[in-house]
Order: C-alpha cells, then structure tokens, then sequence
C-alpha cells in the first residue's frame, strides 16, 4: 500500500482560534478516506492546507509526494479539488466550462467522454445557474477529473442537496473509485461518512477523536441492536430481567428503548417480541436500530454532531 | 498561451450575454449620438464656438464608453468573480493569475473599442462627419485612456470587500466624472467654476485628449492628458498587481 498523502502535526491558528490542533494521518493509494466531524471541526481548513490554499502554522504535509506550499502548481496539475464554496459565472455553459478548464492541464482527459459518465449529456447547453444543486456537484467532479488526477478532493459534496441526489453523487463518487482514483472528501453527514468511506478521522475542535474503519468505530462502541416500540400497558419491572445476555431497558415517555450489549447470539429483537407475545402485552411502532457513527460521536464526546 | 485563448473567447461570450454591460458599452453611446445628433445635426451647438456636434460628441462619448467599461465592467465582474468564488475555483487548477487578468483585459479593451468604432462608424455614414485627420494617433490615445481607467477599475475591485460596495464606489465615482468631464455633453455648456472641478477628474484628460486628436491636434498639444494618464496606467498596475486577491 501506498500512501497517498501524509499529514504530520498539521496546526493551523486564526488569530486566538486553534481550527486544526497538530492532526496527524494517512491516506492510502485507492481508498475513500473521510475526514468527519460538526461544522466549525476544522474540517474545511484541514483540507485547503492539503490542497495548497492554506498555509499551516506547523507540521508537514505531503500529498503525492509534494508538499503542496513548495510545488503548489504541481501538485495542481496532478490533483483534482472540489470546493465547499466555489462557482462559476452564471452564463457560462457546462460545455463552456469543461472546455475552458481542460485547457488549463497539460494531459486533460477529454471532456466530452466525462459529460456522458456523469450523466451531463443533456445539460450540456445548459447555464451554470440553471443546474440544480446535484448537477452543479456533478459538473464541480467533472472539472476536477479532467487532469486525471491520481487523488481528489471533495469537500462538503453532498452538502445542501436533497437525499435522492446525495445517493446518486455517492454512487459517483464509488465509481470514480472504481477507475482507481483515491479520494479525500469532508463531510458533516455521518451518514455519509458511513456508506461511502473505507475509513473516517472524526474530528472535533480541531483534534482527530478517532480514526478507523466506520465498521470498527462501530464495533468498538460495544453497542448492540436497540429496539424500540410503545406498549399499550406499563411494562412489568422484571421484564429486562426476563430476557437472556445484559440489556439496558430505559423509558422514554410512551416508548420503550432496549439496548442489547454487543455480541449476542440470537437477535434481540425477536427475543422481545416473544416476550411480550408470552406475557401478553399488546404493542405498537416497534422498530429495530442499529448503532451508527452518530451513536459513535456522540460516545466520543458526549453531544450529538448537529449540537 | 492555449489557456489565455479560452479564457478570452468564453469571457467575451460571457460579457456579450450579460445584458446591462453590453447595453451601456455599445448600444447607450450610440443612442446619446442620435438624441444629440437630432437636435443639432452636426451644426455647432450654441455657446460652443465652432466645432459641429458630432465632431465633439463622438471622442466625448468615446470617453464615456471607456469610463463605463473601466470603472463598471472591470470592477464588478473581478469583484462578483471574487465574492462568488470563481476566481477560488480556478486556484485551484494550475492557472496562472495572470491569464485571469489579461483575459479580462483583453475583452473589455476589446468591446470598449468596439463602442468607439460603432460611434464613429455611426458619426460617418449617418452624419457624414470627417474621419479625423490621423485615425492611429486617435486609436493610441483611446488605448491609453482605456488600458489607464482599467487601472482604477481593478484598484477597486481589489480593495473593496464585497461586490456590492465595489458597485455602489463605482457608481459614486462614475456618474460625477461623466458629467463634469465634458464625456456627457461638452464641458463649454457649463458654469466656469464646474469647469474648473473637472481638472480634478480623471475623465477630463481623457475627453480632451480624444477631441484634440479627433480634430487632428498633435501629440505636442497634449503632453499633459498624456502626462496624466500614463501616470494613472503606472499606478494603476502597480497598485493592482498588490491588491490582486483570489478570495
């Protein structure tokens, strides 16, 4: 495996704000790595230093072997960026602006193969301003592949689209892995972070919480299943005693939370279904959770990501 | 150099879209010729000694067009470019700041020219006015006037915060300058003491530079609207190339 980009102690301070607090990680050749975490993480100002557009305080940074303060054009012929804030002016064409910025590369790829890839073909004459939200992400991954780049950056793709969008930018953004290329993308959306990463750094105040796998933060939680109903009646006191392995039962208004401890054999879910039908209680809304990379967050630091 | 060329050729697309700057650089100037020249034809106005209208109105509005261009055009697409996030965009591409710029030049020069030729053009076959004595000296010193009020105009985009404020600057700045630099209707028609103020607009060398070598003057004649300008185009890109800022 190859290391992509390398990032040592990286701290970067507006005025009394420490945004990014001496982050350290690595990116490997092919992978999806996420950089996660609420707004004001530090998330945005860790990736423009990766790119060039920020210059740390300390640490060092190499991306693709360049750091990207020494060799910034470089590093920008080689590497595809895609903004959190950037545009293009309103009249100009998608195909305007392919062209444009193909010719801004030595080796572009050619445009008019990515318009199909990307399922632009029809907006081709299309204004800027008359995309919607998803088709201007499409057109903003689109600019960025056209140096065929080795590595990309996307930051806060799916930001501000509507879920049917953010799935079909995901599956973008799976095949754009696929041809081989190795992503970098921030993202608020744990989510996201979860179907889409192979492995996230979740940060918080400018430090790295954790970083792994999504499976593995997961796992690590020790959480199992939760299920979750409403009872017709008041539940009998020892009715998480009734039901095998540690549980933890807890009472929010109407609803019953049951939270199973890692590493049951047999489904909870079925276990308390039983129960209830054994004991006849009569039951309403009852769903099953899993626990997700917010429960993992919220473990880590004790609020959930959008308080 | 293959980059310059694209840039260039979408931004002129892109300005010729936009419908209030190619109003005001092509078809307003020639629309102030027809008010003007069907009221007077190219009789001299009176009180304005003996030039014909026309003859003065084309090199005053051909000053209006590079007032326009250089304050409005240049300022407001650099600083809506900047606010928006397209000059960040292109950061991020191996791009030069230079095509950026030069692009921009190129095509507002390019338009701003344009709106000079269709005054002319309109001067000559609908007036039937003379075509000035030396049409290149005309051409250098319309360069000059726009490459120097060019200057001014990337001054503001880069030292103004938001494009709203460079808009509302350029506004405040244009609209006095218009009319106290003769570039609206001939300075000869207003109060001695306004026509004193206008030697501190910069729009007033412009305009007189133009009428003089319109009417065939020579350069001799003009050493200091030249003196001027050359000295607002130096500062100009000084000071440009240090405010220049991609976000």
């Amino acid at each position: 495996m190859n290391a992509i980009v390398q990032v040592d102690k990286l701290r970067k301070v507006y005025g009394a704000t420490v945004a990014v607090d001496g982050i350290s990680f690595e990116v490997q050749q092919g992978e999806i790595f996420g950089v996660v975490g609420p707004n004001g993480a530090g998330k945005t100002t860790a990736i423009e230093c990766l790119e060039g557009l920020r210059k740390p305080d300390s640490g060092t940074v190499r991306v693709l072997g360049i750091d990207p303060q020494v060799d910034g054009q470089i590093l920008r012929e080689r590497a595809g960026m895609q903004l959190q804030q950037s545009n293009l002016p309103e009249r100009m064409r998608v195909w305007e602006a392919l062209d444009l910025y193909s010719s801004f590369y030595t080796n572009p790829v050619k445009w008019q193969n990515l318009l199909g890839r990307l399922g632009m073909e029809e907006k081709r004459n299309s204004p800027f301003a008359k995309l919607s939200g998803g088709q201007k992400q499409r057109l903003f991954i689109a600019l960025a592949l056209l140096p065929d780049p080795q590595l990309i950056f996307l930051d806060e793709l799916t930001t501000g689209l509507d879920p049917q969008a953010r799935h079909a930018i995901w599956d973008l953004v799976r095949d754009v892995r696929a041809q081989g290329k190795t992503i970098l993308l921030t993202t608020h959306f744990m989510e996201e972070a979860e179907r889409l990463c192979d492995r996230v750094a979740i940060l918080d105040h400018g430090r790295i919480i954790a970083l792994d796998t999504p499976q593995a933060l997961i796992r690590q939680l020790g959480a199992g299943e939760r299920v979750v109903f409403s009872p017709d009646q008041l539940l009998p006191v020892d009715f998480a005693n009734s039901l095998s392995g540690a549980v933890k039962l807890e009472n929010q208004g109407d609803r019953v939370v049951i939270q199973a401890n890692n590493g049951r054999q047999e489904p909870l879910v079925s276990e308390v279904v039983s129960l209830l039908a054994e004991k006849g209680i009569r039951f309403h809304d009852l769903r099953t959770e899993q626990p997700n990379l917010e429960d993992v967050f919220l473990s880590l630091t004790g609020r959930g990501v959008r308080d | 150099m293959k980059s310059l060329l694209k840039m260039t050729w979408i931004e002129a697309k892109l300005f010729l879209r936009e419908p209030v700057s190619a109003f005001f650089t092509l078809i307003f100037p020639l629309l102030m010729l027809f008010v003007f020249g069907s009221i007077y034809g190219n009789n001299p106005p009176p009180g304005v000694g003996s030039q014909g209208a026309i003859d003065a109105l084309i090199p005053a509005f051909s000053a209006m067009v590079i007032g326009i261009t250089g304050l409005m055009a240049v300022t407001i697409t650099l600083a809506t470019y900047r606010e928006k996030g397209i000059l960040r965009r292109l950061r991020t591409t191996p791009v030069s700041p230079f095509v950026v710029m030069a692009a921009q030049v190129i095509v507002v020069f390019s338009m701003t020219m344009l709106g000079m030729i269709l005054l002319v053009a309109a001067g000559v076959f609908i007036y039937h006015v003379q075509l000035p004595g030396n049409i290149f000296n005309l051409i250098l010193g319309f360069t000059l006037g726009s490459l120097s009020f060019f200057g001014i105009g990337f001054i503001l985009a880069g030292v103004m915060p938001t494009a709203r404020t460079a808009q509302i600057c350029a506004l405040v700045l244009l609209y006095p300058m218009l009319i106290l630099s003769g570039a609206g209707w001939p300075r000869e028609l207003m109060p001695e003491t306004v026509q004193r103020i206008s030697a501190f607009i910069p729009l007033t060398y412009v305009v007189n530079l133009l009428r003089g070598l319109w009417m065939g003057e020579n350069w001799s004649a003009h050493l200091l609207n030249v003196g001027v300008l050359v000295g607002m185009l130096v500062l100009g890109v000084v000071i440009s190339l240090r405010t220049f800022r991609w976000e």
